[in-house]
C-alpha cells in the first residue's frame, strides 16, 4: 500500500502564504498515568474542512478539548491565525473565534432557540434586562444568512435532533466563531439529516469558516472534508489530502495494529439455530432508532462477531436481547421461542447469560463479596436459598469450586468484597457466573475491556470452551481483532443495521476496516 | 358580629402566617433554580429567628434585627455552599446538618443570652405598611384590621415580581436557570457554574433567614424552640407546589397561609373542633398538596447534582 506521504506533500496541495488557522504543535496531555496524547500536530488550513480521524480513545476529543479551553495541555503549543495563543479556559477560546458542536448537546431543553443562542452573549437593554426582540431578530437574520432556518421562539424539547443540532451550530457562529469543531456530528443523527448537516458544513466553508470535524466514518470524510489527518493511540500518523486515497486505504490507516494470529478452532458445521433474530427494530432513550432492521442467526457452536464502531447500535442489540431496552417490532427467538419485551428473568430462564460491558456499572455489585457476586442470578434457587433464607455454607462452597476452577486470584477470596480484585479477576467472576449455569446463548460485550494480555487470553478460552461445548456465542467487541480472531462468522454493524455478514476466513482487516465505517456498502 | 371587619382580619392573619414562608420559600426557588438543593430552610429560618429576636431586643430596632437575621442566615448556608457546590457534598445529607444545626445553636445562644431560658425576651414590632395619613384614616373603619399589615409583607410580595422579573427577563436570571437546567452548557459559553451556584445559595440562606425573623419580631414578638416548628419544611412545600416559579411559590404560601389563619381562627376556647387536630391543618395540607398535584418532572434537571467539568 503506498502510505509513504508526509506532511511535505500535504503543503504541495496549498498555496505556500497560507497561514494554518489553527496550528497544534507536539501537543502532549496525561490524565493520571494514561497518556493520552503524546505529541500531536495538527494543522487547519482557513476555509477548509479538516477531519479528525481515529478509533475511540484514540485522543481526539481530547485535542479538541484543548483548543476549546476545556483542557490545558501538558506540553506544546497552539497558535491560531499564526499567532501563538494560551487558551487557559472556554471563554477565551470563543473570544479567540473558536466554538465547538459538543456530541452531547450543550442546550438548555426548557429554554427556546433563542435564550439558548444567547446564554452567556445576551442582547440587553437598560440594566441586564434581556431584549427578546431584538434577540429573535438578530438571530433568525443569521439563520437566514447561514441557511439554518429555525424557528427562534421554539421550545428545544420540541425540537428533533437535527434541529437541535443546528441550533448549536447556530450558537457557535452567533459568538461569531471562524473555527467550528464538530465532535462526532452524526453519530445521532438520521441519515437525512446527517445529509443536511453536510450541506450545511460545505455552506459553511464556502463562507470561508474553518471547519474541524471529529469522526470515524470515513465515508462522510470522503463526501465532505478536504483534509484527514488520522490519530492512533495519542499521536498522529499523517495527514493526507483526502482526495488521494479511497475509504479502504483511510480505513486501513485508522485501524492498523498488530495482527496476532493464533489458529482458530474448527467450526463443527452445526445446524441447529440458537438465536435468531429478524427485523429487529429498537430506539434509544431519545427516541432515535438505533437498531434498523436487524436480522442474525447464531447456531450452537459458532462465534458470531459483531464488528462495528462503537455508538452504532451495539449496545441497544445487547440490550433487546437481554429485554433491558423495549424492542419497536421485529422478533428475538432462541429455540424458537420469542423472548423479545419479556423480563431479564425470563431471559435467563430460557439460558441466555450475558458479559456485560460494563462491569463495574451492570456486572457486578462493587461492595459484595465475591460469593455474593457468583449467585447474584442464581440466590432464588435452591440449593442457594430456601424460603427467602440464604445457606451461606452452600454459597461459600458454590464460590470456592468456581474459584479453583476458574483460577480466580486470590486463592480463598470468597468472602473478600470484590472491589478488591483486579480487573482481570473481577471479569472471571462475571465468565465464572454466566457460564456456570450451562447457558445455550453467551452474549459477550466487550468482554476483554480494559483488561491486559494475560487476561485476555483467559477469556477468549473460556469462550472457545464455550464453543466446543456446542454453545452459541455472540461476540460484540470494538476490537477489531479479537473479532477476527475469536469468529466464525462476522457481522459488520454500521447505523444500526447489519451492512455485511461475512466468514471470518475469507476477509482482511482492511476489508472489514472498510466494512466497519459504512464504506463498500453495496 | 361584622362581616367585613371579620374578612379584614382573616385576610391580615393570612398575609401574616402567608410572610415568613414566602421568604423562605422564595429562598428556596433562588436555590434550587440554580441546582442546588436546599432543604435547609428550615434550619435557617430558626436562625433567622433567633437572630431577629434577640437583635432587635438588644439594639432596641426591629429594622436591625431583621437584616442582622438575613446575614445570619447567609452565614449558616454558606456551610451549604462550601459542602455543596465546592465539595460535591450530598445535598440532601449537608441540608439535614445544617437544619439540626440552625436549630441547636439558636436554643444554645438563646439559653446563653437571655439566663437559662428557652424564651428570649420580647422585641420590638417591625412597623405597618401604611404611611400615617392611610393609617388615620382607616382608623375606626370596619378595615382597622389591615393597619397590622407588616412592611415586611409588602416587601415579600414585591419580592415576588422582583423576583420573576429578574429570572426570566435579565441575562442574570437566564444564566441562572441554565445553571440549574444544564450547567455544562454555562461552563462551556464561559461562565461560572461555581459562582453563580455560590450567588444564590447565599441569597436563598438570606431570604429564609428573614422569614424565620419576621416569625420571632412580628408574629410571635419573640424567639422560643417552637417558633419556627416546620415552617421551613411547608415552605419546601410551597415551592415544589409552586412548579419552583417564584409567582407559584406565592400562591401556594398563601394558601398554607391562610390554612394556618384557619386554625386560629376556627381554635380558641368555644371552637368546636379540637385545636390540637386544627393545628395539624398545614402539615397535612402540605403532605395532601405534594401527594396530589406534583409531578417530579418540573424541578430543574440539575437540582440535586454536584457539578464537576468530568461529567461533561
Amino acid at each position: 500500500m503506498e502510505l509513504e506521504r508526509t506532511e511535505q506533500s500535504l503543503l504541495e496541495h496549498l498555496p505556500a502564504k497560507n497561514v494554518a488557522a489553527v496550528s497544534m504543535c507536539n501537543i502532549h496531555k496525561s490524565f493520571g498515568k494514561n497518556h493520552a496524547l503524546r505529541g500531536v500536530d495538527l494543522n487547519v488550513m482557513p476555509g477548509t474542512i479538516h477531519a479528525l480521524l481515529g478509533e475511540n480513545g484514540a485522543g481526539k476529543s481530547t485535542l479538541m478539548n484543548i483548543l476549546c479551553g476545556f483542557y490545558h495541555q501538558d506540553i506544546g503549543f497552539i497558535s491560531i491565525n499564526g499567532k501563538q495563543v494560551n487558551i487557559t479556559n472556554p471563554k477565551m477560546a470563543i473570544d479567540y473565534g473558536i466554538g465547538m458542536v459538543h456530541q452531547h448537546f450543550m442546550l438548555v431543553q426548557t429554554f427556546t432557540v433563542a435564550q439558548n443562542i444567547m446564554l452567556g452573549s445576551e442582547l440587553t437593554k437598560g440594566i441586564g434586562v434581556i431584549d427578546f426582540k431584538r434577540a429573535n431578530r438578530e438571530i433568525t437574520e443569521l439563520s437566514n444568512e447561514y441557511r439554518l432556518t429555525v424557528n427562534t421562539k421554539k421550545k428545544v424539547l420540541d425540537m428533533s435532533v437535527g434541529m437541535q443540532q443546528r441550533v448549536e451550530i447556530l450558537k457557535v457562529l452567533y459568538r461569531g466563531a471562524e473555527i467550528l469543531i464538530l465532535d462526532e456530528p452524526t453519530a445521532v443523527l438520521t441519515s437525512q439529516e446527517a445529509n443536511d448537516l453536510m450541506q450545511i458544513m460545505r455552506n459553511l466553508a464556502s463562507n470561508n469558516k474553518t471547519i474541524v470535524v471529529i469522526t470515524h466514518k470515513i465515508n462522510e470524510i470522503k463526501r465532505v472534508c478536504d483534509f484527514c489527518t488520522i490519530i492512533r493511540r495519542g499521536e498522529n500518523v499523517l495527514t493526507v489530502h483526502v482526495d488521494d486515497y479511497n475509504e479502504q486505504q483511510l480505513g486501513a490507516m485508522m485501524v492498523e495494529r498488530e495482527i496476532v494470529s493464533v489458529p482458530r478452532l474448527k467450526t463443527t458445521k452445526s445446524k441447529k439455530t440458537i438465536l435468531e433474530i429478524k427485523d429487529l427494530v429498537v430506539k434509544d432513550d431519545r427516541g432515535v432508532k438505533k437498531i434498523n432492521g436487524v436480522s442474525l442467526e447464531v447456531k450452537a457452536g459458532e462465534i458470531l462477531g459483531v464488528a462495528g464502531v462503537d455508538e452504532n447500535g451495539q449496545q441497544e442489540l445487547v440490550e433487546a436481547i437481554t429485554c433491558l431496552r423495549k424492542v419497536e417490532s421485529g422478533t428475538i427467538k432462541i429455540h424458537g421461542k420469542e423472548i423479545q419485551n419479556t423480563t431479564t428473568k425470563n431471559v435467563i430462564c430460557s439460558g441466555i447469560s450475558a458479559i456485560p460491558e460494563d462491569r463495574h456499572r451492570s456486572g457486578l455489585v462493587m461492595k459484595f463479596s465475591v460469593a455474593e457476586n457468583m449467585i447474584l442470578k442464581r440466590y432464588k434457587e435452591k440449593p442457594f436459598s430456601r424460603c427467602g433464607r440464604m445457606n451461606k455454607i452452600l454459597i461459600k462452597q458454590f464460590a470456592d469450586d468456581l474459584i479453583e476452577k476458574f483460577d480466580i486470584r486470590p486463592p480463598n477470596c470468597a468472602e473478600i468484597p470484590i472491589k478488591k480484585l483486579s480487573g482481570g479477576n473481577q471479569q472471571k467472576v462475571i465468565i465464572a457466573r454466566e457460564v456456570s449455569n450451562n447457558p445455550d446463548l453467551l452474549v459477550a460485550m466487550q468482554p476483554t475491556r480494559g483488561l491486559d494480555i494475560g487476561a485476555i487470553e483467559y477469556v477468549h478460552q473460556k469462550l472457545w470452551e464455550q464453543k466446543k461445548k456446542e454453545k452459541a456465542i455472540l461476540l460484540i467487541s470494538l476490537e477489531l481483532n479479537e473479532i477476527m480472531e475469536m469468529s466464525d462468522r462476522i457481522a459488520v454493524i454500521y447505523n444500526g443495521e447489519i451492512i455485511a455478514v461475512v466468514e471470518a476466513d475469507a476477509t482482511s482487516e482492511e476489508e472489514m476496516g472498510a466494512l466497519m465505517v459504512g464504506g463498500g456498502k453495496k | 358580629m361584622r362581616i367585613p371587619n371579620n374578612i379584614a382580619l382573616i385576610f391580615v392573619g393570612t398575609l401574616m402566617y402567608t410572610t415568613p414562608l414566602l421568604f423562605a420559600a422564595l429562598g428556596g426557588v433562588i436555590s434550587e433554580l440554580s441546582g442546588v438543593m436546599n432543604i435547609a430552610l428550615e434550619g435557617i429560618m430558626t436562625v433567622g429567628a433567633f437572630t431577629g429576636a434577640s437583635v432587635s431586643y438588644f439594639t432596641n430596632s426591629a429594622f436591625v434585627g431583621f437584616l442582622a437575621a438575613g446575614f445570619a442566615g447567609a452565614l449558616l448556608i454558606l456551610l451549604h455552599a462550601v459542602a455543596c457546590v465546592t465539595f460535591r457534598a450530598d445535598q440532601t445529607i449537608s441540608g439535614t446538618a445544617i437544619n439540626f444545626l440552625g436549630g441547636g445553636i439558636s436554643i444554645l445562644l438563646t439559653k446563653k443570652l437571655f439566663n437559662g431560658s428557652a424564651l428570649s425576651a420580647s422585641a420590638p414590632k417591625l412597623p405597618s405598611a401604611f404611611p400615617k395619613f392611610v393609617s388615620n384614616r382607616l382608623k375606626g373603619t370596619d378595615l382597622e384590621a389591615i393597619n397590622a399589615i407588616s412592611i415586611a409583607t409588602l416587601f415579600a410580595f414585591l419580592l415576588v415580581f422582583f423576583l420573576w422579573f429578574f429570572m426570566y427577563r435579565t441575562k442574570w436570571g437566564l444564566r441562572i436557570l441554565a445553571t440549574g437546567e444544564h450547567p455544562a452548557a454555562v461552563d462551556s459559553l464561559g461562565g461560572s457554574v461555581f459562582k453563580i451556584r455560590y450567588f444564590c445559595v447565599l441569597c436563598s440562606g438570606f431570604l429564609a433567614a428573614l422569614g424565620g425573623a419576621f416569625m420571632s419580631i412580628s408574629v410571635t414578638s419573640s424567639f422560643s424552640p417552637v417558633t419556627i416548628c416546620g415552617q421551613g419544611f411547608i415552605a419546601l412545600g410551597a415551592l415544589i407546589f409552586g412548579k419552583w416559579t417564584p409567582q407559584g411559590a406565592m400562591f401556594s404560601c398563601l394558601l398554607f397561609g391562610f390554612a394556618r389563619e384557619c386554625t386560629t381562627m376556627l381554635g380558641g376556647q368555644n371552637g368546636f373542633v379540637s385545636q390540637a387536630l386544627l393545628e395539624m391543618l398545614p402539615y397535612v395540607l402540605t403532605i395532601a398538596v405534594l401527594i396530589l398535584f406534583v409531578g417530579r418532572s418540573l424541578a430543574p434537571k440539575a437540582v440535586g447534582v454536584p457539578y464537576t467539568k468530568d461529567l461533561r
